[in-house]
């Protein structure tokens, strides 16, 4: 009744391929940041920012990252995790070097050292797929992790093997190390978040998103329309890794402030990013929002609600919802094989003929 | 012996279109040639030098029984497969060895036998991918999707309309292909390679699965693709009276050689080749 868009015209082809073309939709999004910018910052503590919003604007953003790789360009990748952490590092490492360097341009930076080596992991995509491209990504997985276990210089010979994030300001403003107020920090992800996703929209409804789509429905249409497999690939590795790049450096740098390579990049990092874009929905930007948050929320609500609610024990807890996420993502996946973002867009189709079935 | 009731139904609509068929206008300008061209996969020879030529602005049958070579021609022709021996002439010149999407860039299009549309997008997005190679904006403009990203993709969006248009399937626009009917995805196939503006449309049986008023679309479309656009089109069909109305020249393929080549009157008084379809008593 509400979610009609009976007497929205559209009278040029900039306004049909509006990110929102429906007016409902454009109100919707607009109090959503709306909430996040004026009303979140202003009443969040450090408990809910760090263990609830921070995390969310970060994983979602690693998420949008893989799912530019897997669900718009169909590379299977299980080195998510290690790609975190080349952005990490990265960042540690010019946080370290050039002390006075805004942390933005760090993170921008991190991004970019990222998305190099991303795409050199990316050549085997040109030769082997699916599975098989999977198995080659794990390489880059323990490669990685092992490198910067091993090569004392890219945690600058510290004694633990740990790196730590120093207190570094984006202008003017702290937004790392231990000290730097969480408002300043949800503000410095939210930012970051909110431009990442607007410019991976629009790379995916464009030339490039088009051809990437075209690389995973069928690859031989593709190569016969004039679509380069090289580059095409490569880009999507390289555009892939620089998300996941920069999310890596907010995810040691802002969130964690310390992390330890085998703990905090380990393989179950990359499931996790997997699971949450697969739950989600592949192939929408909405869904890495979606996937990150399901994954991410549920667990947080599960513990409290069995900790504090009924009085059990945490490892009880603990054990009870490994369960019960494993059967959840069980069921929505037979309920709805393409994700969270397929059901709330089923949701708005029924909801634009709502009270009537058809 | 519908073949036979065919045969003599097609031969008459076939001198009548000859007289007023584009290919016999003048001295025909040649599109693409190919000569002498042999491909084989280890020891199976799928082509044994086979030579013809297609004229620019003619539609170009290829037929033959199954198993007969002329896909493995068709992908010869977009670069796909590389013949061990032969040669290709594009357009007056020796085309070297190249992939399928310089071929693409050269100005070659193509649909498929089994339909090849990408799943997953919409009807749009799917002629819209076809517009590709002519799409030049940067990475930079389409991050931001506003100047000279937003001004090209209007621009393209409108000629993409004016074919959605052509082929009927406006109301499709933007629906998913992967739920469409088969007649309608076969169709947005064609609109994708039409999208690319092609010289040469090579179909891959276009009309296969397809019931009679299907049929009958489906040939009115490629007719008017040629006659409107001037695309030369070369095509596989195993229709006959498909073959005979549509066509200017047929080339028939058995076992990877030629035994027929000429317009299709031509081609159906030749023995071997009703002996190719009918079979012989040995």
């Amino acid at each position: 009744m509400f979610y009609r868009e009976t007497g929205q015209f559209k009278t040029n082809y900039s306004d049909d391929r509006a990110i929102f073309p429906i007016a409902q939709d454009r109100y919707g999004i607009m109090i959503l940041l709306a909430i996040a910018f004026f009303v979140i910052p202003f009443t969040v503590d450090d408990y809910w920012g760090n263990a609830i919003f921070l995390p969310l604007l970060i994983y979602a953003l690693i998420a949008m990252g893989l799912n530019v790789l897997v669900g718009y360009c169909g590379q299977i990748s299980l080195g998510t995790a290690a790609f975190m952490a080349v952005g990490s590092y990265a960042s540690f490492k010019l946080m370290t070097s050039f002390p006075g360097l805004d942390f933005s341009i760090v993170v921008l930076m991190s991004g970019l050292i990222t998305a190099v080596v991303g795409s050199l992991f990316g050549l085997p995509s040109l030769r082997i797929k699916g599975f098989y491209l999977a198995v080659a990504t794990l390489a880059a997985q323990f490669f990685i992790i092992w490198l910067v276990n091993k090569v004392e210089w890219f945690y600058n010979y510290s004694a633990t093997g740990q790196i730590n994030a120093p207190e570094r300001t984006a202008l003017m403003f702290p937004v790392t190390g231990p000290n730097a107020p969480i408002l300043y920090k949800y503000f410095f992800c939210l930012i970051i978040v909110v431009l990442a996703a607007l410019v991976t929209k629009n790379i995916v409804r464009g030339r490039i998103g088009r051809q990437w789509m075209a690389i995973r429905d069928m690859d031989i249409a593709a190569e016969l329309i004039g679509v380069r497999p090289l580059t095409t690939k490569l880009s999507a590795f390289a555009v892939s890794s620089f998300l996941i790049g920069m999310g890596g450096a907010l995810y040691f740098g802002v969130w964690l402030g310390a992390a330890e390579p085998t703990e905090a990049f380990g393989i179950d990092q990359s499931f996790l990013i997997l699971f949450m874009i697969i739950v989600g929905g592949l192939g929408t930007i909405l869904g890495s929002f979606l996937g990150a948050a399901f994954l991410w929320l549920f667990p947080i609500a599960f513990k409290n609600f069995m900790v504090d609610g009924l009085g059990l024990s945490t490892a009880m807890s603990e054990h009870l919802q490994i369960i019960l996420m494993g059967g959840l993502i069980i069921f929505f996946l037979i309920v709805e094989p393409h994700g969270l973002a397929r059901l709330w867009q089923i949701t708005k189709e029924k909801l634009r003929i709502w009270p009537f079935p058809h | 012996m519908t073949f036979q009731a065919n045969v003599s139904d097609a031969m008459s609509d076939a001198t009548s279109n000859a007289a007023t068929g584009p290919a016999s206008a003048k001295e025909p300008e040649m599109m693409l040639a190919v000569e002498h061209v042999s491909l084989s996969f280890g020891g199976v020879k799928a082509i044994t030098d086979i030579s013809f030529d297609i004229h620019k602005g003619e539609i170009r049958a290829i037929i033959g029984p199954n198993g007969a070579g002329k896909t493995s021609m068709l992908n010869v022709i977009n670069g796909f497969y590389h013949p061990q021996e032969g040669t290709i002439y594009w357009q007056g010149k020796v085309r070297r060895r190249m992939k399928p999407h310089e071929a693409a860039k050269s100005g070659i299009a193509r649909t498929f036998q089994n339909v090849a549309l990408f799943k997953g997008m919409s009807t749009l997005d799917n002629v819209m991918t076809g517009r590709g190679l002519k799409m030049k904006s940067n990475f930079f403009w389409q991050c931001i999707h506003k100047g000279p990203a937003l001004c090209e993709e209007n621009e393209h969006r409108a000629k993409v309309e004016e074919i959605i248009d052509f082929l009927e399937i406006q109301h499709i626009r933007n629906k998913p292909v992967g739920k469409l009917p088969y007649g309608l995805q076969k169709r947005v196939e064609l609109a994708r390679a039409l999208a690319m503006e092609p010289d040469l449309l090579l179909l891959d049986e276009p009309m296969a699965g397809m019931n009679l008023e299907e049929k009958e679309d489906m040939s009115r479309f490629i007719i008017e693709t040629n006659q409107r656009y001037g695309t030369t089109i070369a095509l596989i069909e195993h229709d006959m009276g498909v073959v005979m109305d549509l066509s200017d020249r047929v080339v028939v393929l058995d076992y990877g050689k030629k035994i027929g080549d000429g317009p299709p009157a031509e081609v159906q008084a030749n023995q071997e080749v009703i002996d190719a379809y009918l079979g012989v008593s040995h």
